[in-house]
């Protein structure tokens, strides 16, 4: 048959189905091998909440959304153009996110009667059928059935470990589609599989039938392809968020020479950087899996307090509990990274959607007068740089820091060129060794010119001193409750934090001119929404900066005169508003917001949209 | 003497003193505890600067302020989980944990019970006066039934803790009870508490004079203390009494309590005690009688119930990262960083 081959530039993807059908590891699968080719990609990964929910209903659905393209790209993309609906309900849930005339392959076996039902379509009412679909290019495929059929000589297996491999027969489809090699996911799969001889060809089987039903089949008359993407060259890989925040601290710690230790308690989206780093003893990695939230950082304060690389990680719940400790590891003055993989709140919340509502309590959220520095990622790869950064701050400042990652990049991945070890820069720490000549007594709060006290770890001869949660004198440590020594502290705590401004980078815009009409600011993930919105405004003519901060407390020194420039200042965020607030208070500007508060990432048209509203 | 002597210079008491004033009411109990504490530790053989001492919130943990090593007053009940990342990562050190029965046993009890189970190799100091001192007289989690208190006018209706029993319950690997008022008993069981290579569980019956005074009064007080404390010893019966009349045997599973002046029972039949024996070790923690009750009661056990060894969470990690180090190499972070799979952009 002859078949004609398309070059695209761009496309965007969504496999959905039940959260037992396998479309998580089925998008990551087509992202490696993208990846792989030197494609720029993004990812979106959108499970439910529930780990199982009922099978075949719409709160079931778990989706990944994959956009791949030969040029820059910036965020998943706000529509896709092929939709894999495994059941009724994975079409329905997506059916308002496919472009006009967009492709959906339906897989014939999920739109059953039982099926559509459970995805709650009126009696008698079917989809594919009906001819609702007409706008979109539909595809039908019987992938149970083909799955099935593939499999028929392994009689060892029942029919439920059969119907396991579809999204394998899925995969193979796409992959034959887009033009793919099948060699890397049949290395996951030996690797995945090794041992069980029966499951690991079953799975070749089925991906290579779906291929083949793609290479036989008269449905598809068009294959596709994408070119490598126009990046800066360089070697690359794939990175997902919490995976680049794990290995910036590794390498922190490698760099500063302290080894991590990490308390923690699971939470959602944050459990992964516990997964990850456990997997890495053998750079000395301690992880401790404690009773609960605050047992992780207080137990990580013990180890800071011993001469590790104290961290803990959380999501706004865990970050709740661990409230009070941070206020005495601020008292204490000792270095601790605090991560939060922020989700939407507030309590439970939507512990698999994001958000970024968790900025306030990053600044504020604590008892009595207690600065911390608060810093932020705003892509995958971005989290490396952030949590090396987050320790620099947190041993050279002796402060505990905040590092705020959200759901939506700690899942997201995109390619990342890594650097060499060789090439970070190092980090220098250096504990209190004893006395000094003629230093008579140990001054455990006497500070350097950075406002900062020395890093004394027990077993130092000489040096052995107390410190704890009281108010404390200057210099020498001991509890004091004299209102001007109060208030002297407070403003003293204050400074230091107020210091680190002088040792971190100003701020630069992302693109734009310097002054000018619009400027619009962000933080964390809504990165790659802004920096594609203002691209697209820029080459239509619109005068658009964007600045995208990293460092929230403090802010870079330049920031307020930043700001001051431009005539328009726009503050989009996944919350009701907080960064805001902040700017309004400390510079005193009329900043407009842009609020989506829905546990889904800012769209670019969205902000296209908004920009034009702010300045029509 | 031409030999050159590179000893330590030998401590007393005194160098384990710090400058700052000890501002507890005068007549607490905790100054005699200090005071026994001070004195055991020039001699528990661990250099001045390899000891820690963490505390929690409550009267008791001012402690560390007023010992010259290090030392951490932390925040309310979370001295246990401070401990337990310092240990985890710093094994060398001499950990105390110094505690009070609310700050252990009610807001920090999730903690008591998990350092326990993990048998971390440090020693908890569980100052129980049986009630909230430093927030001026509630009732705490071992306050008896009905107790008056500031908080509870018409009577507590809470039912106390066992903290012994609770840390049986939890597997702790050494369980001992003291008082403030016998310097000789609480010294050898802090020295125990040292000793023992695991989480050490010693509750150490302090008198609060202010809000609780008395609590403990009949197993300290001359007249009583005889009849009513029960010093537990290694290999011996038990036995008890003014002139040690009384004894206490097994029947089955269930104590007794035997007269031993009227001959009908020997010396030979008596309970002896075996701090090994876990299942023994259950009955006597269960002996809790209210002392004040009418007739017949069982004497409160002091010394040490249990002892046994079980291998300690921070040896386990070291050893894990260890062993994992020596089959795989140590991290090669340009490794890492690569991962498994690159491609290049030229």
């Amino acid at each position: 048959m002859e078949r004609k081959e398309t070059l695209l530039q761009d496309v965007v993807i969504k496999f959905a189905g039940d959260s037992g059908d396998g479309m998580q590891l089925t998008g990551q699968q087509f992202t490696n091998n993208t990846a792989l080719l030197g494609i720029d990609l993004a990812t979106f990964p959108d499970f439910p909440a529930e780990i199982r929910a009922p099978i075949g209903t719409l709160p079931g659905v778990s989706g990944f959304q994959l956009r791949f393209s030969s040029d820059r790209v910036f965020t998943p993309g706000d529509l896709c153009d092929v939709l894999v609906a495994m059941n009724a309900a994975a079409l329905k849930v997506n059916l308002k996110s496919i472009k006009p005339g967009g492709k959906i392959i339906a897989n014939i076996d999920g739109f059953d009667a039982k099926n559509l039902r459970l995805a709650n379509y009126p009696d008698g009412v079917h989809p594919l059928e009906d001819g609702s679909l007409d706008g979109y290019e539909l595809t039908k495929v019987d992938v149970t059935k083909l799955t099935r059929e593939a499999l028929k000589e392994f009689t060892e297996l029942g029919t439920k470990e059969r119907d396991r491999a579809k999204n394998m027969f899925v995969l193979g489809l796409l992959y034959w589609m887009y033009n793919r090699s099948l060699d890397n996911t049949i290395d996951f799969l030996k690797e995945k599989f090794g041992k069980k001889d029966v499951i690991l060809q079953s799975n070749i089987k089925v991906l290579q039938a779906g291929y083949h039903y793609g290479d036989t089949t008269e449905s598809f008359t068009t294959r596709y392809k994408v070119e490598k993407a126009k990046m800066s060259p360089g070697v690359y890989r794939s990175i997902m968020g919490n995976q680049a925040l794990s290995m910036g601290l590794i390498a922190a710690s490698d760099k500063s020479g302290l080894p991590i230790f990490l308390g923690t308690y699971p939470i959602t989206p944050a459990s992964d950087i516990l997964h990850e780093l456990s997997k890495h003893k053998a750079f000395g990695v301690r992880t401790f899996q404690a009773e609960d939230e605050i047992a992780g950082i207080t137990s990580a304060i013990g180890a800071s307090y011993g001469g590790s690389l104290g961290i803990t990680t959380t999501s706004g719940p865990g970050m709740a509990l661990k409230t009070e400790a941070m206020g005495l590891a601020v008292m204490l003055e000792i270095p601790l990274v605090i991560i939060n993989i922020q989700r939407g709140g507030p309590s439970t919340g939507l512990p698999t959607k994001t958000e970024q509502s968790d900025l306030l309590q990053a600044y504020y959220g604590r008892n009595g007068e207690c600065p911390m520095p608060v810093i932020a990622s705003s892509t995958p790869s971005d989290c490396f740089d952030v949590a090396y950064e987050a320790v620099r701050i947190a041993v050279q400042h002796m402060t505990p820091v905040i590092l705020l990652s959200d759901g939506y990049i700690a899942n997201g991945a995109e390619p990342w060129k890594f650097p060499s070890a060789a090439d970070l820069q190092p980090i220098t720490v250096a504990f209190k060794k004893g006395l000094a000549e003629g230093e008579e007594k140990f001054m455990p709060y006497k500070r350097d010119e950075k406002l900062v006290r020395p890093w004394a770890v027990p077993g130092t001869p000489g040096l052995e001193h107390r410190i704890g949660g009281l108010e404390k004198q200057d210099v020498t440590g001991n509890v004091n409750y004299e209102p001007e020594n109060h208030q002297h502290m407070v403003k003293t705590r204050q400074a230091k934090v107020d210091k680190i401004a002088d040792y971190i980078p100003l701020q630069t815009l992302d693109s734009g001119p310097e002054k000018g009409k619009v400027l619009v600011l962000g933080w964390g993930s809504t990165y790659g929404a802004i920096k594609s919105a203002v691209q697209e405004l820029q080459a239509e003519g619109v005068a658009v900066s964007h600045a995208h901060i990293r460092y929230l407390r403090p802010f870079p020194k330049n920031l307020g005169d930043m700001i001051r420039n431009f005539e328009h200042v726009l503050v989009p965020e996944i919350n009701n508003g907080q960064l805001i607030k902040i700017i309004r208070d400390q510079f005193l500007v009329d900043a407009k917001a842009y609020n989506k508060i829905m546990g889904i990432p800012i769209t670019k048209g969205e902000l296209v949209t908004a920009v034009k509203d702010l300045i029509k | 003497m031409s030999a050159i002597t590179t000893n330590p210079p030998v401590l007393t008491a005194k160098d384990f003193a710090t400058d700052q004033e000890v501002r507890w009411c005068p007549g607490c109990g905790d100054y005699s505890i200090l005071a026994q504490v001070q004195k055991i530790m020039p001699g528990i053989g661990v250099p001045k600067e390899n000891i820690v001492i963490i505390s929690g919130i409550g009267c008791s943990s001012r402690f560390p302020y007023y010992m010259n090593t290090y030392g951490m007053h932390s925040i309310h009940g979370r001295a246990t989980a401070i401990a337990s990342g310092l240990k985890a990562t710093r094994p060398e050190l001499s950990v105390w944990i110094v505690t009070g029965d609310g700050d252990s046993l009610s807001i920090g009890g999730n903690h008591t019970i998990h350092l326990l189970r993990r048998n971390f190799d440090v020693n908890i100091l569980l100052f129980n006066n049986q009630i909230y001192g430093l927030t001026k007289g509630q009732y705490s989690p071992t306050s008896e039934e009905h107790k008056v208190t500031k908080s509870t006018p018409y009577g507590s209706i809470d039912h106390p803790f066992n903290p012994l029993a609770l840390a049986m319950g939890a597997d702790a690997s050494f369980i001992a009870r003291s008082m403030d008022r016998d310097p000789k008993h609480l010294q050898t069981m802090l020295t125990r508490s040292h000793q023992h290579k695991g989480a050490s569980m010693l509750e150490i019956y302090q008198n609060c004079n202010i809000f609780n005074d008395g609590a403990f009064e009949i197993f300290t007080e001359k007249g009583s203390k005889p009849d009513e404390a029960l010093f537990l010893e290694q290999g011996k019966p038990l036995v008890f009494g003014a002139t040690q009349q009384k004894g206490i045997r097994m029947d089955g599973m269930k104590p007794v309590l035997v007269d031993l002046t009227d001959g009908s029972v020997n010396m030979d039949d008596l309970w002896i005690h075996d701090e090994r024996d876990f299942y023994k070790a259950q009955v006597l923690i269960r002996m809790f009688d209210d002392p004040n009750q009418q007739g017949t009661h069982f004497p409160r056990p002091f010394g040490v119930f249990y002892e046994t060894e079980r291998a300690c969470y921070e040896d386990v990690m070291a050893m894990q990262l260890e062993e994992i180090i020596a089959t795989k190499g140590k991290g090669d972070l340009d490794k890492l960083l690569r991962g498994k799979e690159v491609w290049e952009i030229v």
